[in-house]
């Protein structure tokens, strides 16, 4: 075992695991292990019932959303409905989908809230997604040349990444990314280092395309076709009654004449039906765009926040060589980092923000990490290891700034905090 | 995957609205969202809410529930796959159906006894309520009446073992075909006689059903050797016998060497699983996908073993009938804890939950 070999880290950063010894490492892999264990023994109806209720939720959102969107002519309802759809795909990405599928709520051997039957709303195929995400990120985390989500195989994050000239466009894809994430994240998905080498057939080429294709399919035939025409519908059929109800009204003039005077009446009433029901569905298509954008500019957000900050490190595949289960932690304590927020900041963030806690338990329920985070942070500050996290504003502006410096030739890896001393003097925040 | 209920039998028009409107709810259906108005509108699964809760004795209850959809048929004698949440975690298991299929308010219903170590049954008998919504599985089972019923029959039960029984007598009482039933049934206590009041009333309106209740805490149990005294004409009777293994395994005997096995039905309303612990030899699991390893003994579920050694495993019914626990078998064989027979070839897909390790196996899950 050579867990506790300070293999010379080419990015000068001393390892984070370098003052540990082997029996050390074994006694904290023990101690973050008995948090899972009594974590997944105390699992029950508590748990049931938050999920079950942030799925109906998210649900409801959706109806109130589409509902809003019916009238979405009209400002105030667009606005309102825009903004309950994107709440309703936010949650349904972050806390549900992302969660369900990492195997979080498999526990509740329910058959709808399950890593292998969910699916989501995202241009990832579910398969897809998972073996990227679930296998490769979460196995390889923050090791330089496995973990493809580092950068994800577009982006220039860390120094110890070679400069290539078109990187220095990474500032304008960057932002470019953050609008179309999911579709950046489908295509990635695929692995296209894989591709390049030779090492994925082409038959499973086809079979992700072909994946993204559905799933690219249902978005537009949902987001852009259905739901437009259907509040193009009932803004029509709205106006139709309206308009022929005012063109009834007006004075009718001798009893002969009423049959000649209404067919002449109908054709401007067909025309401003037409003229609203075409509005309208203009009006839906943006509101769902809208709705899409958000979402993936969030989503991006968070992620990014996850993993980027300046106060992570990442690996070279020597020092991962031979890694015991305290490395393993260890890697995943100080390789991921956390972003302070409200109680819904961390429900919107799908508790991603607790990306610590996630990345040590993957498959533990999200509602579980805030609970504990306090024993995570005793076990940093008692083994002198790093407890990364920072508010949301911050990270995010670390993140930029690596994006924009590292866009260049050179930079250098950016300093670490040091260990976690306990809340009161502060950590993580001021790297 | 988790075990879900069976499909319901949803009307075609229904069927083709929802499928016309999917798309605008893609990934989820249209049932997703019509759940959360009344969860028994799923197409998906059929569902029941429990209608009435009746206490049989202090320790059974007859759950009344009525199914989301019609209720296709099912013959009495059959048992029912129901799934309930226990503590955040759904569990299936089975229970014979102790309703007729004949009933006129569509209700079906169960009787569950309570099984101290259990899981549902505690559920059922003390905290279900109605208004509970539950899964329904497929119905299954072959102890059924055959059709038309015979003219002569004989019913042996003991304990809860008399629940598929209730269904046949009142499936007879219905139908007016009670017309030459004699009914042995025993039970530990006076108090502990599920349906001991239907019984009663049976007897008091049919004179063609002749009961005979043995209170074995009193009377000690009933040997086959009873049956020339108590009905004597029993090798003429088709004979529907349902109650613990041991019983079983006595008649069985007892229609071999005297009677006409042709003539005798049963139901092992419990599985024999554990039971023969001493028969199997047991060995070491490996569970590949998540690593873990343990030692299971000869009488013990490869499912149970794993469980305690703190893998997460697909499960459903724990009686080999639902298929949700199976994983493919990579390394040595295994034994039927049913039938004690011992099978395994590499590559087959076992039942965790009815199989024990023959030797040292390793599995795919």
């Amino acid at each position: 075992m050579s867990t506790t070999a300070t293999a010379p880290n080419d990015t000068h950063i001393e390892s984070p695991l370098a003052h540990l010894s082997e029996e050390q490492l074994d006694e904290l892999g023990r101690e973050f292990d008995a948090i899972k264990d009594r974590v997944m023994g105390e699992l029950g109806d508590r748990d049931r019932r938050y999920i079950e209720s942030m799925i109906e939720m998210q649900r409801r959102l959706a109806v109130l959303g589409r509902v809003l969107l019916l009238a979405s002519r009209n400002r105030g309802a667009w606005w309102a409905g825009t903004s309950a759809l994107s709440a309703a795909k936010i949650l349904e990405n972050m806390e549900i989908g992302h969660n369900v599928m990492h195997g979080q709520w498999d526990w509740m051997n329910d058959p709808r809230i399950h890593s292998s039957t969910w699916d989501w709303d995202t241009a990832s195929t579910a398969e897809a997604w998972k073996h990227s995400h679930n296998f490769v990120h979460h196995t390889y985390t923050n090791i330089r040349g496995k973990d493809k989500d580092l950068g994800y195989e577009i982006m220039r994050i860390d120094p110890a990444q070679k400069w290539h000239p078109v990187y220095l466009a990474q500032p304008v894809y960057n932002l470019i990314l953050a609008a179309l994430f999911e579709w950046g994240v489908a295509l990635h998905d695929m692995d296209f280092d894989a591709i390049r080498k030779g090492k994925k057939p082409m038959h499973q080429v086809k079979r992700d395309l072909k994946g993204i294709a559905g799933k690219a399919k249902a978005q537009i035939v949902k987001d852009y076709i259905a739901w437009p025409l259907v509040s193009a519908l009932a803004a029509t059929a709205v106006d139709a009654v309206v308009e022929t109800r005012r063109a009834r009204k007006q004075p009718r003039g001798i009893l002969g004449r009423v049959k000649r005077k209404r067919q002449s009446r109908l054709a401007p009433v067909v025309e401003a039906v037409l003229d609203s029901g075409s509005k309208t569905f203009r009006a839906t298509a943006k509101a769902d765009a809208t709705a899409n954008i958000v979402r993936n500019v969030w989503s991006y957000a968070i992620i990014f926040c996850g993993h980027f900050p300046d106060q992570t490190y990442t690996f070279s595949q020597k020092e991962v060589e031979n890694e015991s289960r305290g490395g393993w932690y260890i890697r995943q304590l100080t390789g991921s980092a956390n972003i302070e927020g409200s109680a819904m900041f961390h429900v919107a963030s799908g508790n991603l923000s607790y990306q610590v806690e996630h990345h040590l338990f993957p498959d533990m329920p999200s509602t579980r990490y805030a609970e504990i985070a306090p024993q995570v942070k005793d076990i940093c500050e008692r083994y002198g290891l790093p407890y990364n996290t920072g508010p949301f504003s911050q990270q995010l502006g670390m993140v930029q700034r690596t994006i924009l410096r590292l866009a260049f030739p050179g930079g250098e890896p950016r300093p670490k905090p040091g260990p976690y001393r306990g809340e009161s003097n502060g950590n993580g925040a001021s790297a | 995957m988790a075990e879900r209920g069976a499909t319901p039998n949803v009307p075609k028009v229904r069927q083709r609205a929802l499928h016309a409107v999917r798309s605008l709810f893609s990934p989820l259906l249209p049932d997703d969202y019509l759940e959360l108005i009344n969860p028994l509108w799923s197409t998906q699964e059929l569902r029941g809410r429990i209608e009435r809760i009746e206490r049989e004795t202090p320790d059974a209850v007859t759950v009344l529930i009525k199914p989301g959809y019609d209720w296709g048929w099912h013959q009495p004698g059959q048992y029912l796959r129901i799934g309930v949440v226990v503590d955040g975690v759904h569990h299936w298991r089975a229970y014979s159906l102790t309703t007729d299929p004949g009933r006129p308010d569509g209700l079906i219903g169960i009787t569950p006894k309570l099984v101290d170590a259990g899981k549902v049954s505690p559920y059922f008998v003390h905290q279900a309520r109605p208004g509970d919504i539950v899964r329904l599985g497929g119905v299954e089972g072959t102890f059924v009446l055959p059709d038309p019923a015979p003219e002569k029959l004989l019913f042996i039960s003991a304990g809860s073992g008399i629940t598929p029984i209730m269904s046949m007598l009142r499936s007879l009482d219905r139908d007016e075909a009670l017309r030459d039933v004699v009914h042995v049934h025993s039970a530990r206590t006076p108090e502990g006689v599920i349906f001991g009041e239907q019984l009663r009333d049976l007897d008091s309106r049919c004179s063609g059903y002749q009961p005979h209740l043995r209170i074995t805490g009193e009377a000690g149990r009933v040997a086959p050797a009873h049956l020339d005294e108590i009905c004597p004409d029993w090798r003429d009777r088709q004979a529907f016998v349902s109650g613990p293994g041991e019983m079983l395994d006595a008649l069985v005997e007892h229609w071999r060497e005297e009677g006409d096995p042709e003539l005798l039905e049963m139901e092992r309303f419990q599985p024999v699983i554990g039971s023969s612990a001493a028969a199997g030899e047991g060995g070491k699991v490996r569970f590949l996908s998540s690593g873990v390893e343990t030692e299971c003994g000869g009488g013990t579920p490869i499912l149970v073993a794993g469980e305690e050694a703190g893998a997460e495993l697909p499960f459903g019914c724990r009686m080999g009938i639902c298929h949700t626990c199976i994983g493919r078998l990579c390394e040595g064989e295994v034994r039927d804890l049913r039938t004690g027979e011992v099978h395994g070839s590499e590559g087959e897909m076992v039942r965790t939950c009815v199989n024990a390790p023959e030797g040292d196996v390793a599995i795919a899950l």
